[in-house]
């Protein structure tokens, strides 16, 4: 397998992943993701739908944001929003010191669905984002990178199987890959692992810490799962009920690497009674105790 | 098992030639009620010249016809899987247009364009088959999951792009389906203007004289032709099928 450092050699890793990420928290400054008091509400044929009311949430470089809400609460639309893929009515969203008007090539998105092309090779399949975004790579270099991507999540040797030959895990795999090929500095994630079994989708926790600590980027979970949130995530926002905007940020310090059992710790337990309680209120099932 | 693949559906044909056979022998009828495949020998060889030139009229117009058809399809496929507008606004007029008998539009055409033989009988082999293929690949693309597009529009990328890259070859399936009924529909068109165009010519007119001179078995014949020719054509799609969406197959285990 390619380590890092290869891959540093080859160019395949920009330089300004080459430097020891810092995070800094301080509000407005080094943020990569800034939505700034964003609202937006659809046209749609019961009338109009008033999905997020004033959100703000601000994401750090290097920063991994788990944003958990009540279903139909304007989380796929937050998605869209941050990828450039709709504009908000009113509000700002800021990548990198840059107001996002369209989609940009420093995104890379994965959703529940694996879309994967059926008619391409695995590999093909994580080159394609290579075939669309300008990239100084040489056609090697894309295969290595493509290849390097793949061996980090486990599937060496399923470069030439086509996607209908891979089980779902494998298939969500290859597809964070596509999402990775073309170093995204934002990594925007909606419910990935929503669809698979509980074992595989420990295993793909495990994987994602796994890139996370070779692939520096800045993410974006959308999850349902409140323990997902809390072992991904250094940062997680609750997004109140429709018309949403974020009603509570937990942060997370990250005190080296994470492992299943932190799932089980008393800190956990702590965190995800409160991130619970905050569900319940976002669902209008349990009232806030500071209605200020 | 190459071999099997060729060899059970050559005894399909021998097992229902003989059957054909014995029904007319069984019953004893002459050859004006039902020719029997012996009949058909005698005819081939009397008129082997006129089905080789026939025939081959028939087999271009009918593809060229069939061409047209996938070229206007597809486009009118592509504005209504796009467009929900044209979408709306196209398929009740398509759906008419295709519910009109084709052998009543015979005559209107052979009349509207009186002596021009190849471009009617063209167009009425187009006319006759362009609405499977419009129909699969509007559905094709109107049903397109939103994720596909925004994996590659989130990149940035074109309309045009995630056409090629995306959309066209996810409707290839759907589109070969289609082919396959667009290539026997064609054949049907050809020959109807084929059979009632006067003077005309191809397998079509072949027919119409076998019956004005009551040469039934030659009609017989032109009828095993024609199957011989759709199963070629149909055969071919088949062939494209696999090379351009063989992946959609899956291995059956």
């Amino acid at each position: 397998m390619k380590t890092r450092h290869d891959c540093q050699r080859a160019g395949m890793i920009p330089a300004r992943w080459q430097k020891p990420q810092t995070h800094n928290y301080e509000a407005g400054v080094g943020n990569l993701i800034d939505i700034k008091d964003v609202s937006h509400t659809f046209a749609t044929d019961g009338g109009p739908l008033h999905v997020l009311d004033h959100l703000n949430i601000s994401v750090p470089d290097g920063g991994f944001c788990a944003v958990v809400g009540p279903s139909g609460c304007g989380k796929s639309t937050l998605t869209r929003l941050i990828a450039g893929l709709m504009i908000p009515d009113k509000g700002e969203v800021w990548l990198h010191d840059e107001r996002v008007k369209s989609p940009r090539s420093t995104v890379g998105m994965a959703f529940q669905n694996p879309v994967l092309l059926e008619w391409r090779s695995i590999l093909k399949n994580v080159m394609l984002p290579l075939e669309i975004v300008p990239t100084k790579l040489t056609r090697k270099q894309q295969v290595e990178r493509a290849e390097f991507l793949l061996a980090l999540v486990g599937l060496e040797g399923f470069e030439d199987k086509k996607p209908s030959e891979l089980s779902g895990g494998m298939r969500q795999r290859a597809s964070l890959c596509r999402s990775l090929v073309h170093s995204p500095e934002v990594l925007i994630l909606d419910e990935p692992f929503g669809a698979l079994d509980a074992f595989t989708r420990e295993d793909l926790w495990q994987t994602m810490h796994k890139v996370k600590a070779e692939e520096p980027f800045t993410g974006v979970l959308i999850t349902h799962d409140l323990r997902e949130s809390l072992f991904l995530g250094d940062q997680v926002v609750v997004m109140s009920g429709r018309p949403a905007h974020a009603q509570y940020v937990m942060d997370i310090p990250f005190n080296g690497p994470r492992v299943l059992d932190d799932l089980y710790s008393a800190e956990t337990a702590e965190r995800l009674a409160i991130l619970r309680h905050q569900i319940e209120i976002a669902q209008g099932r349990a009232k806030a105790e500071n209605p200020a | 098992m190459k071999f099997q693949k060729i060899l059970v559906p050559l005894v399909a044909m021998v097992i229902f030639l003989i059957l054909w056979e014995l029904l007319v022998w069984a019953n004893g009828w002459p050859n004006y009620k039902m020719a029997s495949p012996s009949d058909l020998w005698p005819a081939y060889a009397r008129y082997g010249e006129l089905f080789v030139i026939y025939g081959w009229q028939t087999l271009w117009r009918t593809v060229v016809g069939l061409l047209l058809a996938i070229v206007v399809g597809t486009l009118i496929g592509m504005v209504m899987g796009f467009s929900r507008v044209m979408r709306d606004a196209l398929y009740p007029l398509l759906v008419g247009f295709n519910a009109v008998p084709k052998a009543t539009v015979v005559p209107i055409v052979a009349l509207m364009f009186v002596g021009a033989h190849d471009f009617n009988t063209v167009l009425i082999a187009f006319m006759i088959s362009f609405f499977p293929i419009a129909v699969s690949v509007s559905i094709g693309l109107s049903t397109l999951e939103p994720e596909y597009r925004d994996i590659l529009r989130s990149l940035g990328a074109s309309n045009m792009t995630i056409f090629w890259k995306i959309a066209l070859p996810k409707t290839l399936p759907e589109f070969f389906g289609a082919l396959k009924v667009a290539v026997t529909l064609a054949f049907i068109g050809t020959n109807l203007m084929e059979i009632v165009s006067p003077h005309g010519r191809g397998l079509g007119a072949l027919f119409d004289s076998g019956k004005t001179n009551s040469d039934y078995p030659l009609m017989f014949a032109v009828l095993i032709a024609l199957a011989v020719l759709g199963i070629v054509l149909y055969y071919i799609v088949v062939a494209l099928e696999q090379i351009f969406a063989g992946w959609a197959e899956r291995s059956p285990n």
